[in-house]
Formats: structure tokens, sequence, C-alpha cells
């Protein structure tokens, strides 16, 4: 009984870890149609800024509820104005100048703070349940997941600025004909992208040490989740990190963690082949 | 993204060719044979990208997935056999044929660019996250244990056909890899000038068209693909003999990030930029693997940028445009000035 509540805390773990590190590159693939290879970079800057603030003395929530994200906020902002812009309807070349920007990250973060791994204590003690130690932190993480999902939904649904942003995902010629300007809602779409990434790596960098080069294990991860889910922010990132989650989790624990990892990118490949469109693009046409 | 209107590649310059040839049979004299020996084999493997991106427009996120396994492919036959020849062509044929594999299912599924750049990376992710996870006892094939992150150290190196006892190492080395290298490029030549090739470029260009003309474009990707990541493997075998091990290194990300920044900065649609391209930022990065100050990865990052804002068609190609436009402008201005001579001419005849 006890194990079975362990499998499924851990699966439930998976599920979040999968939203919260693809939800940033899931706003930026679902409005804008582009693939930002610098992804993982961004949330590995997140964790930087969190580990490095807490050291210097900030508190440790602030550091990653609130320093993170404006800082990964702030060079997503500068990212777009200085490349992403001028690559808009060229998906290949967006893809190769974001993996020379992630490459150039991985660098200049080297170059700053050295090639060693940092960490930070979680601030959440583990917890007993029955026989299992279990980490009090990974509690947070689904939390924090499940938040971040439930007010992205209401943003795009029920705000203005939402149902400006859903107005340009579907059309932006019409968006312009209305009077936004396109620009700004890619720059701003851009901007919240990197905020979330770097939200997603503050709050992981207590699970995870850090090195510059943490960043190309997320990416990957979040890769394939969002693009197996398809447009749909929401419900493609819910339901990828659900299938994901689960069959990583699964193979995991009848296996080994690497051999669970590899199920889920051979699943990937599969699931790619049979739906090109992701998930979303067959089965929740029109959810957000 | 292609490099302008090139259709097919342009004839050999025999000038370029011959003095490119004599620099490389002459290099030995000058330098050691360790480090040109690397590039060449850097060279060939961005040259079987150039054919399969630049003419084909198929880009591979993960081409060092056929890189790595040429090298695994070789050491691990190598070391079963005790001798060079067969493992040398297992080397070509087991990716070119998990490229054809793989291959199929992308390009039949009609799955677009996007997709098929996350498939690439993922396949090379899985190969590298198991080569990695490969260390005991419990995982070996036949004989060989794969070492995980050790990878396999001390296998055979290449030996003459038939005879064990004449290995290939140093200079000697390096000459096969320059007829490796060679050879590839003149085949890179002849499919590109064939039939076959003119389809390929087709499909470049238009994809729809081609197909409404009765020509199965996924038929001609998969050959292509195939036909490249032979190339790659090939490439990953010498590279295997260079190094004297293999580790998973091979498959990681940077390995396949290099090879698309070397195609792309020597120049698309060209086959001599993948090369020139490969053994110019190869030497940087060995420049700069010696000292400590600047990153490696943040130059080549800051180069990939900087190519793909600014010269998206690479070096080669926009030198050759500039040469193209410096010519029109130099005949335009003899023009003009011979028919200011015809003019003056006839002023004094008036």
């Amino acid at each position: 009984m006890d194990y079975a509540a362990v499998v499924f805390l851990e699966i439930l773990y998976m599920i979040a870890f999968l939203a919260l590190t693809s939800a940033g590159l899931a706003v930026v693939f679902g409005m804008m149609r582009v693939i930002n290879l610098a992804h993982g970079e961004f949330v590995m800057i997140g964790g930087y800024v969190t580990i490095f603030a807490n050291r210097a003395g900030i508190d440790i929530w602030f550091a990653m509820l609130v320093l993170a994200p404006l800082v990964v906020g702030a060079i997503g902002l500068v990212v777009e104005r200085l490349v992403i812009r001028h690559l808009y309807g060229r998906m290949i070349d967006t893809m190769l100048a974001t993996w020379g920007l992630s490459l150039l990250m991985v660098g200049l973060v080297t170059l700053i703070f050295g090639n060693t791994a940092v960490s930070v204590t979680a601030p959440i003690q583990s917890y007993q349940a029955g026989a299992y130690q279990m980490g009090g932190y990974n509690l947070f993480i689904i939390a924090i997941a499940i938040l971040v999902m439930l007010v992205l939904w209401l943003i795009l649904r029920y705000t203005r600025v939402g149902l400006i942003a859903r107005g340009a995902m579907q059309s932006a010629d019409v968006a312009s004909a209305l009077g936004y300007n396109p620009q700004k809602i890619y720059m701003w779409t851009f901007t919240a992208g990197a905020a979330l990434s770097g939200l997603a790596g503050g709050v992981l960098a207590p699970l995870t040490g850090l090195l510059p080069s943490s960043g190309s294990l997320y990416i990957a991860k979040s890769f394939i989740t969002v693009i197996t889910g398809g447009a749909a922010i929401i419900s493609g990132t819910l339901a990828s990190s659900m299938i994901f989650g689960t069959i990583n989790q699964i193979v995991s624990f009848g296996s080994t963690p690497v051999i669970g990892e590899i199920a889920m990118l051979a699943l990937a490949i599969v699931l790619l082949r049979l739906m090109p469109q992701g998930i979303t693009g067959r089965f929740f046409k029109n959810s957000t | 993204m292609t490099g302008g209107p090139t259709f097919g590649v342009g004839r050999i310059r025999w000038g370029w060719f011959i003095v490119g040839c004599v620099v490389v049979l002459l290099l030995p004299a000058v330098t050691g044979t360790n480090t040109p020996t690397l590039l060449l084999i850097w060279a060939l493997f961005a040259l079987s990208l150039g054919l399969m991106w630049g003419f084909a427009g198929i880009l591979s996120f993960g081409h060092a997935a056929y890189f790595g396994l040429g090298a695994y492919t070789y050491a691990i036959a190598a070391m079963t056999v005790g001798e060079s020849t067969g493992p040398l062509l297992l080397a070509i044929v087991l990716p070119a044929a998990a490229a054809a594999v793989i291959g199929a299912m992308m390009f039949y599924g009609r799955i677009s660019d996007v997709y098929m750049g996350v498939i690439t990376l993922v396949v090379t992710l899985i190969l590298f996250k198991f080569m990695n996870a490969t260390a005991g006892d419990a995982y070996h094939i036949g004989s060989v244990r794969l070492g995980g992150f050790n990878g396999i150290p001390a296998f055979p190196i290449l030996n003459l056909p038939g005879d064990p006892s004449v290995t290939a190492f140093g200079t000697p080395f390096y000459y096969v890899v320059c007829v490796a290298l060679l050879l590839c490029y003149l085949l890179c030549r002849w499919i590109l000038g064939s039939f076959f090739g003119k389809v390929l470029i087709g499909i470049r260009e238009n994809e729809a068209r081609v197909e409404l003309l009765g020509y199965s474009a996924p038929a001609y990707k998969t050959a292509i693909f195939t036909i490249s990541a032979g190339m790659a493997g090939l490439a990953g075998c010498l590279f295997a003999n260079w190094a004297e091990i293999v580790t998973p290194g091979v498959f990681s990300l940077g390995q396949s990030a290099e090879v698309i920044i070397w195609t792309i900065v020597g120049g698309l649609g060209t086959l001599v930029g993948p090369i020139v391209g490969a053994i110019v930022l190869g030497y940087l990065k060995l420049l700069l693997g010696q000292q400590t100050l600047i990153d490696n990865s943040l130059v080549l990052g800051a180069i990939l940028i900087l190519v793909v804002l600014l010269l998206p068609s690479g070096l080669l190609p926009a030198l050759a445009r500039w040469r193209a436009r410096r010519d029109r402008a130099s005949v335009s201005r003899r023009q003009a000035s011979s028919t200011r001579r015809r003019r003056g001419h006839r002023g004094d005849g008036s």
C-alpha cells in the first residue's frame, strides 16, 4: 500500500516536472510557432539566479518565485529583440539560431560561474510515508505545476490579454487589422515564455544540482512534451506530460531510470510518427 | 534555407582542386599528421551532412547518431574479428541501414521539418543515454564490453586488407583519410550530376512539383539520407581509428551541433563549403581548447547566431556572390569605358 502511494506520488511528480519545464516552451511554440532550443538554458539560468541570490542572502522563496522569472524574462526580452524577431516565419533558422544561443549561454555561464556543480538545500523537509522517506519538496513542485497551469488557463480563457493572445495565435493578420501589433504580442509572449522557464528553473534548483550544461537535461524532455502535445498550449502540455510522465516512471520502477527515459524518448518518436500534428492536433482540437 | 538558386554543383575549379590536393599531400612534410588527420575526418563528416542538407534540403539535428554508430560498430566488430576490412565496411553499412529505417519512417510519414528535427535529435539522445548507461558486465556484444561512460579502448586499428600485421598509423593513416575524403567528394559530385541528384535538387526547390511529375519524394529522400549516414559512419569509423577509443561523447548533442555549424558556416548548397568550414572551425576549436580564457561553446554559439542572422547561405556562396558582383561591376565598367571611348572616337572624327 505504501509502495503504491510512493509510485503514485513519483508519477505525479514526473508529470508535474514535465508540465512545469515545458510550460515556457509550450507558450512560445503554441503562440508563435517558434521552437526555442535555448529553452533548457533559460531553465538553467533560472536555477543559477536562485542559487546565487540565495547565497547573497536573499530569501530563497523570493529568489525562486520572483527573481528567477524576472531575470530570465528580461533575458528573453533581449533575445527576442536581438535575434528571434528577425527570424519569424523561418522555423529552421530559428531553431539553428536558438541552438547557437544555447551554446553561447552555456559558454557564458561557464565563464562567469565556472564549470563546477552548485546546489542549494530544499527549503522543505522530507517526511515519512509509511516505511518510506519522501521528499516534501516534491509535493511543492506538484502544487506549483498545478498552479502554473491553472493561472495560464485562467489568463488565456478569461482576460483581455488572453483573448488578444489567442486571437493572434489563430490569425496574426486579423489581430493586426484590429489594431494589435503582432510584433508586440510576440515580444511579450516570448518574454512570458522565458519567465515561465526561469520560474521552472528556480523552483527545480533545490532538487537537482546545477552545471552550466544542465540545460540539455531539460531541452529534450520539454521538446518532446511540447511537440507531442501539439498546438494547444495547456491541454496539449498536460496530455503529453501525463503520457510521458507515467511511462517514464513505470518503466523506471521496473528497470532503471535510464531505461525509463529511453522508453519515454522512443515513445515520443512513435507518437510523432502516428500523430504528426501532436495530440491536440487530433483529439482536443478546440481547446486552449 | 538553400544557398540561392544553384542547380547542381558547379564544375570543378581545377586550379583550386590541384592546389588543395598538393597542400593536403605535402602537409605531412611540414607539420605532424595528428591534427590534420582529425580535421580531414571532421571534413568528411561535414561533407556527409552538407550533401543531404545543402542539396536535398533535409536537416538532421542529430547527425552524430550515424557518426557514433560508425565508430561503435567499427570498435566492436574489430575487437570481435581482430582485423579491420570487414568492420570498416560494416561501419558504413550499419549506420546506413539504421538511417534507411529511420528515414523511411520519417519521409513516408510525411513528417514536417520541425518534427523531423525532433526525431533525429531524439534518436541521438537515446543512443547517448543508452551508451552512457552501459557500464558493467551486463552490457556486452559478443565478448566486447560496451564500457558505459568510459567507452571501448584498445581495438585493432585499420590494417592492410587481408594482412592484420600491417597497420595504418600516423602518416599512412593520414593518407588513408585523404583518399577516403577525396573518394567521398567525387562520389558526391557524381551523385549530384546524375539523374538521381537532379531529382533531389528538384525536391529541395519544390517537393510538390517533383511529386506531380511522378517521382516519389520519400523514396529519394530516404535514399540520400541513407547515403549520407553511410558517409557519416565512415567518418565515425575513421575517428575511432584516430582516437583509438570510442566513448559515448561521439553521440553527444555538441557533436551534432558542431557538424551543423561547420556545414552552415562553410556554405549550404556547395560541397567544398562544409569541408572548408569543418577544417577552419575545427582548427579554431582545437586552438580554443588550448586556453581556458574563452569557452569554446561561447565562440561556436556566437558564430552560429551571426551566420544565421547575417549570412544565411554561408561563407563560400557569399564569397561567390561577391565575386560575381565584382565581375559584373568590372564588366559594366569596361563596357562603360569602351562606350565612352567609341563616343570619344566618333567625337574626334567629326
